[in-house]
């Protein structure tokens, strides 16, 4: 296994996915809109790849050497933007760009727009297969670059990430490891009933792959879920399903009901700023 | 309107219970051939030309969806066999690893049939493909009617579906010269490329002309006074065929191969439409809907050259199952229906 990245007197990780946690905030500040709610809820699984898994040059993003991070649901870009911030790919002055006209930080990850945005998802259902792609070609170059894809519970619906599962375990792809944010929020209603995901890590397995299911909001389990997801021998893919909690560490957020599209007031911003400074653990 | 319920005419004259008699049916093939009997032809030109450029381009990948065997890459995965990944029947994933391989710097060959990747995977190649403008070679045998199997396998309106897209370059050869000279061609091409295939046993027919394949160069591979043909895929060979057939009527056919659907090269189109006194006729193995005539007529009209104009095309309808050659006729795109429409249009 390569050694993480991690450097001596480096903030700990509860302080990276706080800060994370702040630069998605203040973006959805500027745009008074925005996917907030996954971006709190899955960045504490950014925290733990970009600052414990991930190989790469903050000021070199297309490094040959680098790990790939696939981001297949684009309207997470705002959750990614922050990490890349933190992770000091993109400017932390360029976050008041988001969406804004000419930004390099669309709504919408695009690979075309943003440094450190691997891939153009957004139409769901084609990250995981375009990662199938990467990690065949990484081991044609006999690299040992990680490939790994944040797709959602909700995108499971989409006939392509079971191409994509059924023929990363034909090729034995074990360079590749699929991050699944389950949230249970889609946009028609919770996933769970919008139309079901049963047995979801049984259904990865059965399809040859090596599945963990974690709780995406507890660091400790993500990170020892990523140790086991690279350090492991098989010759499979691996998935790492995240129960996450939409909009976690704003409690008055947490609580709001059907928030795939969170609304927030414009005079909240600032208050889930200072509540989320309030809970801070470093 | 087809009536599923009522018996083939040819068995009703016969009366219930028999066939006695009868000459046998025509049948329909996946695969027929489009050679005439006798016709000179080369086996899987597609395939041998791919291999035999891999071994001076090692970023040459081949990747099929469980159609390896019907779009000759199975050539390519002999010759190159660690170089051929088999993605199974997954349209979807195949063009999503294109993109993916394309993105580490390889150039994949992307092979299935035509309807299922302007069908099935259309937002695919858009989205992972096109959207970035990566070399992703996609080669798909089928294009419109060549083969009897119906609508599931006909991709009548493949042209019309990909011209849409933007930065995707639309490739129709003609025959087993233009296949073998096009690979090459599209892989010099930085970007992405659909190309309709012909394959198995392809009529080799533009050798005996002064030609060679240039993407995005319309050729003029014979002239004539009365007629010009636009034309690209088989039905340059049709026009060739129509020439001579008309030839005896003392009808004068030129034929413009435009082998490039997009980019068009609007400039050598516009040279020969401009020459006065001629009808132009598109001619193409595709739905007189949004193809090589609909993208003619309008370089036409925008450029103010006001001709008579007319289109050699399948009907915008879901055509019949049967013999290729039954329905080349019923169509009107075999040479002889062509020759007998264009003498109907001067």
């Amino acid at each position: 296994m390569k050694p993480p990245v991690e450097r001596a007197n480096a903030p700990s990780l509860a302080e990276r996915a706080y800060r994370i946690r702040r630069h998605a905030l203040r973006m959805g500040e500027v745009q008074g809109q925005g996917y907030i709610a996954q971006a709190l809820g899955i960045a504490d699984v950014l925290a733990v790849a970009y600052f414990h898994a991930l190989r790469y040059r903050p000021h070199d993003p297309e490094w040959e050497g680098r790990d790939r991070f696939l981001l297949s649901i684009g309207h997470y870009a705002i959750a990614l933007y922050a990490a890349l911030i933190e992770a000091e790919i993109l400017p932390a002055d360029e976050l008041e760009t988001y969406g804004a006209d000419d930004s390099r930080l669309p709504m919408s990850g695009m690979a075309t727009y943003t440094p450190g945005m691997e891939i153009s998802g957004g139409s769901l259902g084609q990250g995981l297969a375009i990662a199938v792609g990467h990690a065949l070609a990484l081991k044609r170059k006999k690299s040992d670059a990680f490939v790994y894809c944040l797709f959602s519970d909700g995108e499971c619906g989409e006939g392509a990430v079971w191409e994509g599962a059924s023929g990363a375990a034909h090729w034995k792809l074990d360079n590749l490891i699929g991050i699944i944010d389950y949230n249970d929020q889609q946009a028609d209603g919770p996933s769970s009933q919008v139309t079901g995901l049963n047995g979801l890590a049984d259904r990865f397995t059965a399809f040859g792959w090596h599945a963990q299911r974690i709780d995406g909001n507890d660091l400790g389990a993500v990170v020892a879920a990523f140790d086991t997801a690279r350090a492991l021998a098989e010759p499979k893919p691996r998935v790492i399903i995240c129960d996450t909690k939409m909009a976690k560490g704003v409690p008055f957020l947490e609580q709001r009901e059907r928030n795939h599209f969170l609304r927030v007031e414009p005079q909240e911003w600032q208050e889930a700023l200072r509540v989320l400074a309030a809970g801070r653990v470093s | 309107m087809r009536n599923k319920y009522e018996r083939p005419a040819r068995l009703r004259e016969q009366g219930e219970g028999g066939q006695g008699g009868a000459s046998r049916l025509t049948t329909s093939a996946m695969i027929a051939s489009l050679a005439a009997p006798g016709q000179r032809t080369k086996p899987a030109p597609f395939g041998r030309a791919l291999a035999a450029l891999a071994e001076t381009r090692p970023e040459i990948v081949g990747l099929t969806a469980d159609l390896g065997k019907y779009t000759d890459l199975h050539v390519f995965a002999e010759a190159h066999p660690d170089r051929f990944y088999q993605m199974g029947m997954s349209e979807q994933l195949l063009m999503c690893a294109a993109a993916g391989m394309a993105r580490e710097g390889f150039m994949p060959f992307a092979t299935t049939y035509a309807v299922f990747a302007a069908r099935r995977a259309y937002d695919f190649i858009c989205l992972a493909i096109a959207e970035e403008k990566l070399n992703v070679k996609i080669v798909c045998a089928l294009p419109g009617l060549t083969t009897g199997y119906g609508p599931s396998h006909q991709a009548t309106e493949d042209i019309a579906i990909f011209r849409g897209m933007p930065d995707l370059a639309i490739v129709d050869p003609c025959d087993a010269l233009d296949v073998e000279q096009a690979v090459p061609a599209i892989a010099a091409h930085d970007g992405p490329v659909y190309m309709r295939l012909l394959r198995g046993n392809v009529p080799l027919v533009l050798d005996e002309y002064d030609y060679s394949f240039e993407l995005g160069r319309a050729k003029l591979i014979r002239d004539g006074a009365d007629a010009l043909v636009v034309s690209s895929g088989f039905m340059t060979m049709r026009a060739l065929e129509a020439a001579k057939l008309l030839e005896a009527d003392r009808v004068g056919l030129a034929v413009l191969h435009c082998p490039t659907i997009k980019p068009l090269d609007e400039a050598t189109i516009l040279g020969e439409a401009r020459r006065r006194g001629r009808l132009v006729v598109v001619a193409e193995n595709h739905t007189v809907v949004g193809g090589l005539g609909e993208a003619v007529a309008g370089v036409l009209m925008r450029s103010g050259v006001s001709v008579p104009f007319r289109q050699v095309a399948l009907p915008d309808a879901f055509l019949d199952a049967g013999a290729l050659p039954t329905l080349h006729t019923r169509y009107g795109i075999s040479a002889e229906a062509m020759a007998a429409s264009i003498k109907t249009w001067l």
